[in-house]
């Protein structure tokens, strides 16, 4: 188990003035899903930005986080992501 | 088997197989959400897959982490290159761009 707060909080610190959004799937503080939009991730491929995001939780993924599920973002995406929501 | 020729089949296998799945459970009886919706997206395309069942081996698994630096089951490689677990799969696969990759794998170079 790892506490959301702490979740969002290591994510702050790699993603500084990210979009941040951690939703704990199951109630039960193992399952998570992370929203992160940062401009660090211009540029780079789908599974690298995913790595990006994992690696604060090296130590965690396969032992207190049991499921970790990832949405990342440039802020780009993210607004068109925004708009076809709204539509 | 020592860890080096662990790793030594996992290149093998994931540059001998067009598509190549890490998963736990096998493709009819999935033994995780996520290696099951990996397994849903390539059945959805038709197209076939090999799979190796990670919880067969209880060090496997650290060993493919360490092979592909990425930390979690399922993970599938298309022609030797690791595409991510299931939220990268289902991305591209909603995007076109998995589809793509399929065809190029699993269709024969002509020259």
């Amino acid at each position: 188990m790892m506490e959301p707060d702490d979740i969002q909080q290591r994510l702050e610190e790699a993603f500084p003035g990210a979009t941040i959004e951690v939703e704990d799937l199951t109630g039960t503080k193992d399952h998570y899903q992370v929203t992160v939009v940062s401009e660090q991730f211009e540029g780079k491929k789908l599974i690298d930005q995913h790595k990006m995001v994992y690696a604060p939780f090296e130590e965690e993924i396969g032992g207190p986080i049991h499921a970790f599920s990832i949405k990342t973002y440039t802020p780009g995406k993210w607004d068109e992501q925004q708009e076809r929501q709204i539509q | 088997m020592s860890k080096e020729e662990v790793l030594q089949e996992i290149e093998s296998e994931v540059e001998n197989n067009p598509i190549m799945v890490y998963m736990k459970g096998t493709p009819d009886f999935p033994q995780c959400g996520f290696s099951n919706r990996v397994v849903q997206i390539f059945k959805q395309m038709g197209v076939p897959f090999e799979s190796r069942n990670v919880l067969d081996d209880p060090n496997f698994r650290y060993i493919l982490q360490e092979y592909s630096d990425w930390p979690t089951i399922p993970q599938v490689f298309i022609h030797g290159e690791l595409i991510g677990g299931s939220d990268i799969c289902m991305e591209l696969y909603q995007n076109g761009e998995l589809q793509e990759k399929v065809k190029e794998a699993t269709t024969p170079a002509t020259d």
